[in-house]
């Protein structure tokens, strides 16, 4: 009984049953596949995270959006007053986190690549884009750099999944995906 | 008989035991009084915490909304603490002292000690609380900065976190002594080997924890300038995810001995077993990285090495355990004669009994809803489709309510007639508690899986967006999986107010329990223990059921896996 010491005083000598061993193989070997698919996925699969970051200060981070959207915006979302932002295909797109707004509304093509930069100005928040379900986290004093490529139009929002404070479920952005 | 034998004469004086009148067990009297304090303590934060979940599910049923923003954030900082930490850290100590002091025939180590330890932990769990509903430290439970707490946020879970580390350390002591004393013969029981391995990843635990809060309390109090977050999280989840593996450990250990306890049963190999408990030890204190899948700064190389536990070898050890207790319970129910057909074994187990059928259904919800969907969940990529998603919060309501919850609520009902005399009142009521609670949570667990696989946010006021400046529309599923949701939870709380109804009333007007007969012999194995020594030796175990039900677990596992990766294919490529 596993209440009391073992009643063989040698246990570790006693053989063990063949469905226990089966059973040790299977578990042991499945852990290995998975294993092997997080290590393949990056060779063959598509969706991987680069791990491209940097140490960035709020005050240079903003400083890079903003250059961005004095450059690109091309309107405003509704009477929000974010302006959407359509930058190049293929640029660096920075998305500022803050309380309690994902700033600026970007609009991207359809099937192109962008370099999408997330940082935050003040606490930490969490990058969800809906419903595509990419959730990403976004810390402040960090940038992380992440080669997107939408594959579908239309209008995807983006949910702070980090709590930030009181404001936190105020938090939502957009993005939107146009057809070229 | 070989059970005299067991226990040499005794080198201390007699009178600090007492012989429990129910299972023969001789209980030493510090322990016990140590026991009950924790016990009771852990049962208080368990009705608090578990109020605070249910206001929380309420608010986040979308027709009840109940709570106001301000409030939900605030008790759901509360709910983490008094649930995650609180309850099932207090009711630990418990399963320690019994593993240690009692299972060993053993006097406690240094029990002024011991209550230092608990008085620390009391004021620690205090003092956070009242944080908290000060108001001025809602930052959730894990309380990531630049978001910062009161100081006594933090000095409150330092101090509790010292009373744990002091109760690990009698534990320790506790061993050493029982060892010098000769109070056993041979090697500890598994059950006693299986704290042992929560106890030493608790030491790691607590080490991390002082090692992120400590810093952390002084940056609160003007001290240091600044927490890197990143840095924050890793050293954070250090203590935060391996505490879970001590739950893991523990709430294991618990099973084996409801297993011993209510069928006699022994484990298939001892080696088998105490192996899984060591690839713990091993292995599971890489699981911070669990949390950092999707940050900046960490390199994929670290991560899957990490996030693996190396291999998934901590994950083989649980899936070793998920077969060898169900092995176990099925050679105790065949040796009892149940052997007709595959299934004979399970069918008429004691299923009215609450210890065994709140120890089944918390091994099979472990497995199949916590177990899964954590691997699936820690998973480098798929991470990207689920991070912060409320399937988080159901994935660890799967392994640390319908897990370790569930496990000690069930092993409850075997402790109070041992340690408070008593025994259990409302016997009706607690032959349907596991149930109520049980499919209870594993609604909260599977309905919040499913609205995270639609994106809702976990930590979340308002998934309509009413009054932000832009807004998203959930599908109507995710409003009716939030629904579902919060009516599973009204059904786990009936069952955890039954609990709670059930363990106050029987340690304070349960019919008295007499003590046993002063014989020593008592403690040795029972007859039928005795006749069931043998197996796992022979090689020759036939186990039809157990066979099925891990094949359908490991079919369950796999298909569940790939369809998730099938899912991470339709979404838009990134790198």
């Amino acid at each position: 009984m596993a209440i009391y010491p073992p009643t063989n005083r040698v246990w570790w000598r006693e053989p063990v049953a063949k469905i226990e061993i089966a059973w040790i193989v299977i578990a042991f070997v499945w852990g290995l596949v998975m294993f092997g698919t997080m290590v393949g996925w990056h060779i063959w699969g598509q969706q991987n995270l680069s791990n491209e970051a940097y140490r960035t200060t709020p005050e240079a981070y903003l400083a890079k959006a903003e250059a961005m959207a004095e450059k690109y915006t091309i309107g405003e979302e509704g009477d929000s007053g974010l302006p959407i932002v359509h930058p190049p295909a293929g640029s660096d797109v920075y998305l500022v986190a803050r309380l309690w707004q994902w700033w600026p509304v970007l609009q991207l093509e359809k099937g192109k690549s962008y370099r999408l930069h997330l940082s935050s100005v003040d606490w930490q928040h969490g990058f969800s884009l809906v419903p595509t379900n990419i959730n990403l986290q976004v810390h402040p004093g960090y940038e992380m750099v992440v080669t997107l490529t939408p594959t579908e139009a239309g209008s995807f929002g983006i949910v702070c999944n980090e709590f930030c404070g009181i404001g936190h479920h105020l938090m939502a952005g957009k993005i939107h995906v146009v057809e070229k | 008989m070989e059970a005299v034998s067991q226990f040499p004469p005794l080198s201390i004086p007699e009178r600090v035991f007492r012989i429990c009148g129910v299972t023969g067990l001789r209980v030493e009297l510090n322990a016990e009084r140590l026991i009950r304090a924790n016990a009771v303590a852990a049962v208080l934060f368990l009705a608090l915490g578990g109020l605070f979940g249910l206001l929380v599910a309420l608010t986040r049923w979308p027709a009840v909304h109940l709570l106001s923003s301000e409030w939900f954030y605030l008790i759901l900082t509360a709910h983490g603490a008094d649930v995650l930490l609180f309850w099932i850290i207090f009711f630990e100590m418990a399963v320690l002292y019994f593993a240690s002091s009692t299972l060993l025939n053993c006097r406690l180590a240094a029990p002024r000690l011991a209550w230092l330890g608990f008085v620390l932990m009391v004021v620690g769990a205090v003092m956070t609380n009242v944080a908290v509903l000060q108001g001025d430290s809602t930052v959730m439970f894990t309380s990531y900065p630049p978001m910062q707490a009161q100081p006594h946020f933090y000095l409150g879970l330092i101090l509790f976190a010292v009373g744990a580390l002091v109760g690990c350390m009698i534990f320790f002591a506790t061993l050493v002594i029982a060892k010098e004393e000769k109070t056993y013969e041979g090697s500890i029981p598994l059950v006693t080997f299986g704290a042992l391995t929560a106890a030493i990843i608790a030491v790691f635990t607590i080490a991390s924890g002082a090692i992120i809060l400590v810093p952390t309390f002084m940056w609160s109090i003007g001290l240091i300038s600044t927490i890197d977050p990143l840095t924050y999280k890793l050293v954070w989840w250090g203590m935060g995810h391996s505490s879970q593996q001590i739950n893991v450990a523990a709430h294991v250990s618990v099973w084996y001995a409801i297993v011993a306890i209510v069928l006699n049963g022994k484990p298939l190999s001892e080696k088998v077993s105490r192996t899984a408990f060591f690839l713990y030890i091993l292995f599971l204190q890489l699981a911070s990285a669990h949390h950092l899948l999707v940050e900046p700064g960490v390199s994929s190389e670290w991560k899957i090495f990490n996030t693996s536990y190396a291999l998934y070898l901590a994950v083989l050890g649980s899936m070793v355990h998920g077969m060898t207790v169900p092995g176990a319970i099925e050679a105790a129910q065949r040796k009892r004669g149940f052997n007709r057909g595959v299934f004979e074994w399970l069918r008429k187990a004691p299923w009215g009994n609450p210890a065994f059928s709140g120890m089944f259904l918390s091994l099979v919800m472990f497995g199949f809803i916590g177990g899964i969907s954590g691997v699936v969940l820690g998973t480098e990529q798929l991470n990207i489709l689920m991070h912060n998603t409320i399937y988080v919060p159901g994935h660890f309501h799967g392994t640390v309510v319908a897990g370790t919850t569930l496990a000690f609520m069930a092993v409850t009902y075997l402790l109070v007639p041992v340690y408070f005399k008593r025994e259990i009142m409302f016997p009706a009521l607690a032959r349907w508690q596991p149930y109520l609670f049980g499919f209870g949570v594993a609604g909260i667990a599977l309905f919040m899986m499913g609205a995270g696989t639609l994106g809702v946010p976990r930590r979340h006021w308002d998934i309509t967006f009413s009054d932000a400046t832009l807004r998203y529309g959930f599908s109507s599923a995710a409003f009716l999986m939030m629904a579902l949701n919060g009516m599973a939870a009204v059904l786990a709380s009936i069952g955890g107010i039954a609990y709670v109804v059930i363990v106050v009333a029987s340690i304070t007007f349960g019919k008295r329990i007499p003590d046993g007969p002063a014989t020593r012999a008592a403690t040795g194995p029972t007859p039928m223990a005795a006749a069931v020594t043998q197996y796992g030796s022979a090689g020759t175990l036939h186990l039809p059921g157990t066979l099925v039900l891990v094949g359908i677990f490991f079919l369950s596992f796999v298909l569940y896996y790939y369809v998730n990766w099938k899912y991470l294919s339709q979404i838009w490529p990134l790198h």
